[in-house]
């Protein structure tokens, strides 16, 4: 029987399950949610199919709110459930949602292992720099000298850059997008949802309650011209007023700088060209510890984004030959092998 | 001198060398000799925590213990028969487990003063008269005779070393009286890439063979006649591998994905091990970073329809526990096997133990009820994995299955059933909405089941996770009663599982003196020491415990029929507090053994007949 496969039309309010969100007013998730089931019906599968895996946090919540198949897991790990439910149904859209404690902190090593295994889980993390349900602590991406209510004398603690960790642990897919920049981060979710392998987003989220402000140094109207690097695939690294500032790869150093054009005989032609699909991860680890460094610009959108093949279909593939290989074997000979003897 | 064949009825040999020796192999060679000659048996490996301990060390040794007989076997033997020892240091750790009158075979070549000296002998004890008077000795130079017969064949002195195992091998086989033919081809098959290797090993095989056969050892040979086992097809199998069996015939009957999601440790490592091969029979597994992660994967492929599975130990299991509290409040199926050890911690990881009774029925924060149950028996370990998901799929509920080091490394045959002996069992998942045209989650059936539907069913999109969950939606909900509600009625569902839980039936005395109730590995030792009573005469009865959660229904009523209660574990009173607790006025007697072995029939019921 033929089937119509062919994909229902779907608005975003397909995707809003009807339960209001119950973040605090202000909270950076309510644009977040918003993007999503704004992308969600152009990411080319039914809803059914798509499935929002979380751990445990404010930003976990997110699968309630949403109209698909969803899982509200244990703190740090969702990519575990996630991961196993991709192995075992490929042809299921598997997001994770998940916050800066979740993923860094409790739940590192899972995070690390589902990068480096490259199967295909489109991982957003809501990066706060604060723990927000259990009401401020400090996390493992607070800065150092950070005071918080479980370091009031300030953090000693060196903090994690996520996109150089996943781009360490080897995702094939890394991003970086901010709550209140809309249009980005919807062109960063497409992006996320069409690739095919282990991908990361971080999504810089104020924290209104906990840590408000956190990144008004680079989203305020009137410095962000200057502090954020909007990278784009195959176009050089330009930023600044009229684009005039761009980043530069120096040889003699082997780091990147910044550089202005028509200064010291710079043209377009030094600033390098961003390019997602390089294979080696340096330079995207370059510019993933950009923003770290004075004076320079915080690279958003997509760093690196290039094909492997996936876990998931490499295990199908074993378990398909496999299958050719033995033939269709029946119950009696899976119990039979081995060495058998009768008794009479 | 007459080489006249005895017949016996069991024999118990152990296998004992550094763990470079290859008693492993010995032992398993043997026992496959046994098998297709038909016999009933058990095996006991028994191997060190180290790999590669030092050569000739105490700490070092290895051994195998297999008992085979005409009539029905239960355990791996209580005190062995034949002792093979490879060296000093195998010698010293296990002569006193040798009964007296029993038949020592040493290989007197590797009594050099440099390995008894790192066995801690101060003289050597092949030299003790006494030794002599007590067992009968055969002190061979294996290494030696090796040597010669490996003369010119090219190898190394190390490679000839290597094949002094199959010495022991052939040896043992002329002293049983099996057929040498089935052991060169198993040879031939083995090594069949190095035909260097095949030629050597079949050449001390035969060597061993001939030297019983030649030299005047001054033993008469034996014969144990195939034993009265029902007749059918039959192998040998290990309760590890037996679990991964049972898991991938599931997969079969059903035509569902099996899922297994797990990270090695000892001693459950084989099944993952095994489940890996079984992936033309719908098996997929997963290798995780930790067993957080292990169970994390399978309960994520639960949600997707498969039939997930984890396997672990010990310090896997306290892992997992919060990963199972979430299992049981998302009621999705899972199976989680612990192949117990010895434990706190770390413990002793290569010793058995039957310590994780209580973690299995009360490890979860929270108030977290799921099926117990454990098996009895190496090729029982088939029957209870599938028993085990069966009831996981059936009830939407998490299911502890419980083996040990014993029955997962431990073999003996399996009698394979038919097709049509295996049981029939449909996978249903939800594909229709169920409320007022919407898919309520929770809105549970007569027998409080809630209904699986899985990702890629149109219309019944829902959420589920570890908050509680209101009781139709499974919506998160703080309402009070609700919870009060959820809570009483998941321990409600758990109590329901007792509709599938036979009732137990007693063997020996339907009544009178003591009740031996057992559960899980020590199955046959405490048949064993029953049987050996009731032929006694004495008033004895034995129940053993599949179900620990729910328990049978008859049990209460069954262990009123009997003055005294007598529970032997192989931990330090697990079960016993456990019946304290469900039935006030039950006080059982308790034998515990916490040595990393298991029980010995003899000692049990000699403890039996001090109470009686
Ligand atoms: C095992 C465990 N440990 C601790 C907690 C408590 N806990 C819940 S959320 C959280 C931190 C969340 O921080 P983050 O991931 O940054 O998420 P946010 O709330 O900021 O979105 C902690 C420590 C828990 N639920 N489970
Ligand atoms: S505490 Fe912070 S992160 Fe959590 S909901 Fe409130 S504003 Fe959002």
């Amino acid at each position: 029987m033929a089937e119509n496969t062919s994909l229902p039309v779907y608005t975003k309010k397909d995707f809003e399950s009807g339960v209001d969100p119950r973040w605090c007013p202000g909270c950076g998730d309510f644009s977040i949610i918003n993007q999503v089931q704004k992308a969600l019906p152009a990411a080319g599968k039914k809803r059914e199919d798509i499935v929002f895996i979380s751990g445990i946090g404010c930003s976990s919540r997110f699968p309630y709110y949403m109209n698909n198949y969803g899982m509200h897991t244990l703190h740090g790990r969702a990519p575990s459930f996630a991961s196993g439910l991709k192995v075992s149904r490929p042809e299921l859209m598997v997001w994770i949602v998940t916050g800066d404690g979740d993923a860094l902190a409790i739940g590192g090593n899972h995070f690390i292992h589902a990068m480096r295994r490259n199967i295909d889980l489109k991982m957003l993390m809501f990066n706060n720099r604060i723990y927000g349900l259990t009401k401020g602590q400090t996390s493992p991406t607070s800065e150092i000298g950070k005071k918080t209510k479980s370091m009031p004398h300030g953090s000693p603690d060196a903090p994690f850059n996520p996109p150089a960790l996943a781009l360490g642990a080897g995702a094939t897919f890394v991003a970086r997008t901010i709550d209140v920049e809309g249009a980005h981060m919807g062109a960063v979710l497409k992006a996320a949802a069409e690739h095919k392998g282990s991908g990361f987003t971080e999504i810089y989220q104020n924290c209104p309650v906990f840590n408000d402000g956190a990144y008004t140094a680079i989203t305020e109207k009137s410095v962000k011209v200057d502090a954020l690097l909007r990278m784009e695939h195959g176009k050089p690294l330009l930023f600044g007023k009229d684009n005039k500032k761009g980043i530069r790869f120096n040889p003699q150093t082997a780091e990147l700088e910044v550089v202005t054009l028509g200064e010291g005989g710079v043209t377009e032609k030094d600033v390098l060209v961003h390019d997602v699909k390089r294979d080696d991860p340096t330079i995207a680890f370059m510019m993933a510890n950009l923003a770290l460094k004075p004076g320079f610009p915080t690279p958003i959108g997509v760093f690196r984004a290039v094909s492997r093949p996936t876990a998931e279909d490499l295990t199908w593939q074993m378990i398909e030959a496999a299958k050719t290989k033995k033939g269709d074997v029946d119950v009696t000979k899976l119990l039979a092998g081995g060495d058998t003897w009768q008794i009479k | 001198m007459s080489k006249q064949i005895q017949q016996v009825e069991t024999v118990t040999i152990r296998f004992v060398g550094d763990s470079g020796d290859g008693m492993q192999l010995t032992g398993t060679e043997f026992t496959r000799a046994n098998a297709l000659a038909g016999t009933d048996l058990a095996t006991f490996p028994d191997y060190p925590a180290e790999i590669r301990a030092p050569a000739g060390s105490l700490a070092g040794v290895s051994g195998y213990q297999v008992n085979f007989g005409s009539r029905e076997i239960h355990t791996p033997g209580d005190a062995p028969d034949v002792l093979v020892a490879m060296n000093p240091a195998a010698l010293k750790t296990n002569l006193a487990d040798l009964r007296q009158g029993g038949i020592l075979i040493v290989n007197k070549g590797a009594f050099t003063e440099g390995n008894l000296e790192k066995a801690a002998y101060k003289t050597n004890p092949l030299d003790d008269e006494t030794l002599k008077h007590t067992y009968k000795v055969v002190s061979v130079d294996m290494s030696m005779l090796t040597d010669h017969a490996l003369q010119g064949s090219g190898l190394s002195s190390k490679e000839t070393a290597r094949c002094r195992n199959y010495f022991a091998l052939g040896l043992m086989y002329w002293l049983y009286s099996r057929p040498m033919e089935q052991q060169l081809e198993q040879i031939a098959k083995k090594f069949g890439k190095k035909p260097q290797f095949v030629e050597a090993n079949q050449k001390v095989f035969k060597a061993g063979y001939a030297f019983g056969e030649t030299a005047e050892i001054g033993l008469a040979r034996y014969e144990v006649p195939a034993s009265k086992l029902a007749p059918g097809a039959y192998r040998t199998v290990t309760g590890n591998y037996a679990v991964a069996l049972g898991f991938a015939t599931m997969a079969k009957i059903t035509g569902k994905q099996v899922f297994l999601g797990s990270y090695p440790i000892t001693p459950a490592t084989e099944i993952l091990q095994e489940m890996a091969y079984f992936k033309e029979h719908g098996v997929v597994t997963f290798q995780a970073e930790d067993e957080i992660a292990g169970i994390g994967s399978a309960i994520g492929a639960s949600f997707g329809g498969a039939l997930a599975c984890t396997t672990t130990s010990g310090p896997g299991l306290a892992l997992k526990a919060e990963m199972m509290g979430l299992a049981v409040i998302a009621e999705l199926p899972l199976v989680i096997v612990n192949v117990q050890r010895g434990g706190p911690s770390t413990g002793m990881p290569t010793k058995t133990e039957q310590s994780d009774l209580l973690v299995a029925l009360f490890g979860r924060h929270g108030e977290a009820p799921l099926p117990v149950i454990a098996a009895q028996s190496p090729a029982d370990c088939f029957w209870a994995a599938m028993e085990a998901m069966r009831c996981a799929v059936k009830w939407m509920t998490p299911v502890v299955l419980l083996t040990d080091g014993y029955l997962g490394n431990g073999s003996e045959p399996f009698k394979i059933p038919t097709a049509a002996e295996l049981p029939k069992f449909e996978v249903k998942y939800q594909t229709t909405v169920n409320h007022d045209g919407q898919y309520m989650p929770y809105k549970r059936d007569a027998k409080l089941i809630r209904p699986w539907a899985v990702p890629g069913t149109p219309g019944l999109e829902h959420r589920i996770g570890g908050l509680e969950k209101d009781s139709m939606s499974g919506m998160v909900s703080y309402d009070g009663m609700n919870h009060e509600r959820m809570v009483l009625t998941r321990a409600q569902k758990i109590a329901n599982v007792v509709e599938d839980v036979p009732d137990v039936e007693v063997y020996g005395a339907a009544s009178g003196d003591v009740l031996l109730v057992s559960w899980g590995g020590t199955f046959g030792s405490v048949r064993g020491a029953a049987e050996q009573l009731v032929q006694q005469g004495k008033s004895v009865g034995h129940v053993h415990l599949r179900w620990l959660n729910p328990l049978p229904k008859n049990l209460l009523e069954v262990m009123k029929r009997f003055k005294k209660v007598f529970v032997p574990e192989v931990n330090n009173g697990q079960l016993a507090f456990y019946l304290r607790g469900m039935f006030p006025g039950i006080d059982p007697l308790q034998y515990n053994r916490i040595n990393g072995k298991p029980i010995k029939m003899a000692e049990l019921a000699a403890k039996v007949l001090e109470v009686l």
